[in-house]
């Protein structure tokens, strides 16, 4: 490797985990230490800042509430963008483009502009504070996402072998399960990482859709401004520990991210 | 590939179709009744016509948000374009290193926005984050609180960290599929590293570029959790960008009907810049 095209990536990677590494650091250290001045690593090691977390069920309800709503969306995102994806690879239909476009404009609406009816039409149906009305708020915008990315996987996949699938008797519904879906596995994969991504990223929906009992994690975390100040400690561990979830997810998918990233359309 | 024209796929879209539809249209239509009334309470309403839009196409407070959250989306396409671009180019593109480099990479973009923020205001303080007590003990008086020129910046460097990722991974992926005879080829003609990117590297990528470009403008548009989390929008109204102004009209002051009058505008200008970018995708598909 010649070091003048490494080293600029280098110091790219670098920018990006100092400051999460900073975050770690803080996470490990006591609120007197964090507060007594500047030290690189923490110099009284502690897991009390964890302890914390992992002992009080507000804090980890937040934790479960919001992996719950995020497992619920992707599911739901998947199972409904599956069969559209599928009829705008293969076929033409009456408005197809428009209807594409016009899903693709649910992601390009300001959640700020949603914030107020959203809560209104969830209440009015009774499911505020649900996990399923947060799960159902960000299919706005997740759905339309994996509807895209799909058909970008599924345009690489060959029309001959549909057709030959429905010569040799299969009907649609055992085509699509049986041979169709494991075909494209590694792009339902990657489509899952997406969903999971920015469901768990979103803050604006899912705070205003709860008060109690689906409490994310994210809204949990203002928690640790209190009158004595704010609790640095706790606040950079619950930090780190939302970025554990997002970690294990690429670790499984890490294989299949290049072409992710690409819609499937390369 | 030639797709065969069949109604019947109607079917397979339906679901999609109604679970869009209903949580985009009857808020959006909820939006457009505010619009147009003045609203007292539950009994009491009236209606006001076009009113709400003038008296926002007028206020000087939105005037400025929006003046701020364009030169904000500028800044952010200006420097995260290239830079991703940059970054894709010298990545590493087999063995382990590379898949390495992906998931390091991916760690911004799989960070709870608000945490974003937490993370950038820590690394900040002057008093307990490595960046603004190194930058003060260098003799640069910084303090993203106090200072608008710091705060902009601040919330600038944050986005890049939070985003160029996303750039570079998009423009990785574009890379990946150029087939290693045009790079052959390009040897053959002892074409130079500039020419292999002018003529064979940009074009290649010209749509995941697209893509990108679209996902940054619509995003850093709507950005509303980190500057909110780093600096509250301060100091003054330096950093209040443009879903923050129309958050605090709607849910704080409760002036629903110009809040949502300009929500409206504000998803329109969004809608024509994306219709835009599309139809250009669209268009060089075709080509």
């Amino acid at each position: 490797m010649n070091l003048r095209k490494t080293l600029p990536l280098l110091l790219y990677i670098l920018f990006l985990l100092v400051p999460i590494y900073w975050l770690l650091n803080m996470s490990f250290k006591s609120n007197t230490e964090i507060l007594g001045g500047l030290t690189l690593w923490p110099q009284n090691f502690t897991f009390d800042n964890y302890r914390v977390i992992f002992t009080d069920p507000s804090w980890y309800s937040g934790y479960i509430n919001s992996l719950y709503y995020v497992c619920l969306n992707t599911v739901i995102s998947l199972s409904v963008a599956l069969p559209a994806a599928y009829a705008f690879s293969r076929y033409r239909f009456l408005g197809d483009k428009h209807l594409f476009f016009w899903l693709l404009t649910n992601r390009m609406a300001p959640p700020a502009v949603f914030l107020l009816p959203f809560f209104q039409l969830y209440s009015s149906i009774g499911l505020f504070d649900t996990h399923i009305a947060v799960a159902l708020a960000h299919c706005l915008f997740n759905v339309p996402l994996a509807v895209w990315i799909l058909e970008g996987f599924m345009s690489g996949v060959p029309k001959e072998i549909d057709e030959t699938a429905y010569i040799d008797g299969y009907s649609f519904p055992r085509f699509f399960v049986k041979i169709f879906v494991p075909l494209i596995g590694s792009g339902i994969g990657v489509t899952a990482f997406f969903c999971f991504m920015f469901s768990w990223v979103e803050l604006l929906l899912a705070r205003t859709l709860t008060s109690v009992n689906a409490k994310p994690i994210a809204a949990v975390m203002t928690r640790t401004v209190s009158a004595s100040g704010i609790d640095w400690g706790v606040l950079a561990a619950a930090g780190v520990l939302t970025i554990l979830p997002g970690m294990l997810v690429i670790w499984f998918v890490r294989n299949h991210v290049a072409k992710g990233f690409a819609l499937g359309r390369v | 590939m030639n797709k065969v024209p069949n109604n019947k796929a109607w079917w397979l879209v339906l679901p999609v179709f109604l679970l869009v539809a209903f949580s985009a249209v009857v808020p959006m239509m909820t939006v457009v009744n505010y619009s147009v009334q003045d609203i007292f309470d539950q009994s009491s309403r009236y209606f006001v016509g076009a009113d709400w839009y003038r008296q926002v196409l007028q206020d000087p407070r939105l005037h400025d948000s929006l003046l701020r959250q364009f030169i904000y989306s500028a800044c952010v396409l200006l420097i995260e374009i290239p830079l991703g671009i940059a970054i894709a180019l010298t990545m590493p593109t087999k063995g382990r290193w590379s898949s390495l480099c992906l998931i390091v990479m991916a760690i911004p973009l799989l960070i709870p926005w608000n945490v974003v923020g937490t993370i950038w205001q820590i690394f900040g303080r002057a008093d307990i984050g490595l960046l603004g007590a190194s930058l003060n003990q260098l003799g640069i008086n910084y303090n993203y609180a106090a200072n608008t020129m710091d705060a902009w910046v601040t919330v600038l460097v944050m986005d890049v960290w939070h985003w160029t990722s996303l750039v570079a991974l998009l423009c990785y992926s574009g890379l990946r599929a150029i087939p290693d005879v045009y790079y052959q080829a390009a040897r053959i003609d002892r074409a130079s590293a500039w020419a292999v990117f002018r003529h064979i590297q940009l074009p290649k990528m010209k749509n995941v570029l697209l893509i990108a470009v679209m996902l940054r403008f619509m995003d850093s548009f709507m950005i509303y959790t980190e500057p909110f989390v780093l600096t509250g929008g301060g100091p003054g109204n330096a950093t209040t960008f443009l879903s923050q102004t129309l958050t605090q009209m709607a849910v704080g002051q409760f002036d629903l009907g110009p809040a949502a009058a300009f929500s409206l505008v504000y998803f329109l200008i969004i809608l024509l810049v994306s219709w835009l970018f599309y139809t250009a995708m669209t268009h060089a598909d075709k080509q």
